[in-house]
């Protein structure tokens, strides 16, 4: 059908389709057929006797606001993925202020996050030099009151929960500061490895907005963990880039940026993206939701394929376990990152399917964390035996200790559930239930330990 | 007179069946008759028009196919299916009730003079 009206109008149209082409709710076809309408709608107007490009301009204008028009196109075809990322907002709406005002009140918390780290360095605490020690045992205490002063407003919680959370803070920060541990000393490295896992329960009990009886909270919880890591790991990834592309051009110009790297960027940095990653998983919850499961997916396989092969190895060449410190604590990572795994998959799992290839998988590499566990426990008990308890081997042994009973309940719950005999929810139910014994025991490190072993 | 967006859109799928019935069409057409119909005073943004074609076509209401008419572009019809009828119909008697039950409390409340502005609010 001819336009009737030359070049222009097509340059025109042509204009129009590539802007169109740009809205990816848009697929080929439908801009192929909105753009039939717009000829049509064109030809009519001239034919009516209005110029080629007036009639263009009106064609355009009763098609309706791109915004809109793609707005019902992305709810009509919601399988399309990337919906989530591009929806518009509606305007004006009262969510829209809602989460504008969310996000300025989530920079707010960034900014007072990344400020409490610098606040020590005004009262001569060095960040660079001989007070890493007081950072250490500190570093969640600048960041994390933030993280839960953040969900506190978001979730509106009541002054009572706030009260409480401000004294288990309260709480964290004496015990951290008031003991007189030696700046080397054993139950200092515990408390800076443990009062983070104790206040991050604490965030826990904000991001739940004080229900945390409720089981379903206590996954959403967990879930949002594992996402928050996601972020967090992305966010520094993309830092260190930026970072390290920093250093290198201005050194190219002569002028050394590292102390100012080292003692604003880095540590500011690290302290806002805390939050800015926790404001993410809320605000752009569906797409991380699409890629952790695929990286659990990938990851439990594989894990477990590496743990088979190193159990054969220690049968193979009957070495048992090397009981140096060092080798420890890789595997107590090993196999915190076993449970990460499986707590992410449950938490992202749809209790109503059925057991399949993935349960199996994860129920190997839950035994095989399980024999590795009681092998690792066994070196432990025989180096207090030997040498007899100190505060590292007392932590060392109470964490796999509480890692055996929960590798043991999860692989009892997923073969209950392989063999029907059991619902997948009391998987899930064990799982968030325990979060009470780490929080224990993560306090009572923070807490007893050091009075305990004397501060040694 | 502006005919409010709720009773646009609640009215959108019986007109849209309702024309496929008579026989298979396109955006444009459909678009045009709708507007001739209603004498002008249906007004649709036309855009709209297509997000509500394709869903009629998710639920299969109605099924679609490319063609190419002679000399022309490649153009996308519609055509109603029997399950897009039986909707139709069923739309039909919805609307009837409705009407009926609106024709009901127009004869009643014509006969009552027209709503006068109340006095307190007079001096606005």
């Amino acid at each position: 059908v001819s336009v009737g009206g030359g070049d222009e109008v097509e340059g025109q149209i042509l204009e129009w389709r590539a802007y169109v082409h740009r809205r990816e709710e848009l697929h080929t076809a439908d801009a192929e057929e909105l753009e039939d309408h717009l000829r049509n709608r064109i030809t009519e107007l001239t034919q009516a006797g209005l110029r080629p490009d007036e009639a263009f301009l009106i064609a355009v204008k009763r098609m309706g606001s791109l915004d809109d028009v793609s707005r019902e196109f992305a709810r009509e075809h919601s399988e399309r993925l990337w919906k989530q990322l591009v929806l518009p907002a509606e305007p004006d709406s009262a969510a829209a202020l809602r989460s504008r005002r969310e996000f300025w009140v989530m920079v707010l918390c960034a900014v007072v996050a990344a400020l409490a780290i610098k606040v020590p360095g005004w009262f001569g605490r060095d960040i660079v030099g001989d007070d890493a020690a007081f950072y250490a045992r500190n570093l969640s205490l600048f960041v994390l009151p933030a993280l839960a002063a953040y969900f506190a407003w978001q979730r509106r919680i009541g002054v009572r929960v706030i009260g409480v959370l401000a004294l288990l803070f309260v709480l964290g920060a004496v015990a951290a500061n008031a003991y007189p541990m030696r700046d080397d000393s054993q139950t200092l490295v515990l408390t800076a490895i443990h009062l983070p896992l104790a206040l991050w329960l604490v965030v826990g009990a904000a991001y739940v907005g004080g229900e945390w009886r409720s089981e379903r909270r206590r996954m959403d919880f967990i879930r949002f963990t594992g996402e928050w890591l996601i972020y967090f790991v992305l966010l520094g990834l993309g830092g260190g880039v930026l970072m390290a592309i920093t250093v290198g051009t201005f050194n190219a110009i002569g002028v050394h940026a590292e102390d100012v790297v080292a003692s604003w960027v880095l540590p500011c940095g690290a302290m806002g993206g805390v939050i800015v990653a926790a404001w993410l998983v809320e605000a752009k919850q569906s797409v991380i939701e699409n890629m952790a499961p695929v990286l659990t997916r990938i990851f439990t396989p594989l894990f477990a394929t590496a743990l088979v092969a190193f159990l054969v190895a220690i049968v193979w060449t009957s070495n048992g376990i090397d009981v140096e410190r060092d080798a420890l604590i890789l595997f107590d990572l090993l196999l915190v990152i076993v449970l990460g795994l499986l707590l992410y998959a449950i938490s992202a799992r749809d209790p109503a399917t059925p057991p399949g290839l993935f349960d199996r998988t994860q129920l190997a590499l839950v035994v095989t964390a399980l024999i590795i566990d009681l092998l690792v426990l066994v070196a432990i008990a025989g180096r207090i035996a030997e040498f007899g308890f100190t505060a590292n081997k007392s932590a060392a042994l109470g964490e796999n200790v509480i890692l055996l009973v929960n590798l043991a309940g999860s692989a009892w719950f997923l073969l209950g559930f392989l063999r029907g005999r059991l619902p997948f929810a009391r998987l899930e139910r064990w799982q968030t239930r325990y979060l009470l014994v780490y929080a224990v025991w993560a306090w009572s490190v923070v807490l007893a330990f050091p009075l305990v072993f004397d501060f040694a | 007179m502006h005919i409010t967006k709720d009773l646009v859109a609640a009215s959108a799928t019986p007109l849209v069946l309702g024309l496929l019935a008579e026989g298979e069409s396109y955006g444009y057409a459909i678009l045009k008759q709708v507007n001739e119909l209603s004498g002008g005073q249906l007004e649709w943004t036309d855009g709209l028009l297509y997000p509500l074609l394709h869903r009629l076509e998710r639920v299969g209401h109605v099924e679609s196919a490319w063609e190419v008419p002679p000399g022309g572009r490649r153009r996308k019809y519609y055509r109603i299916t029997d399950q897009g009828r039986a909707e139709l119909a069923e739309q039909r008697r919805q609307w009837a009730a409705v009407v009926d039950a609106l024709r009901g409390v127009w004869t009643t409340t014509l006969s009552v003079k027209p709503i006068t502005v109340p006095v307190w609010t007079a001096g606005l």
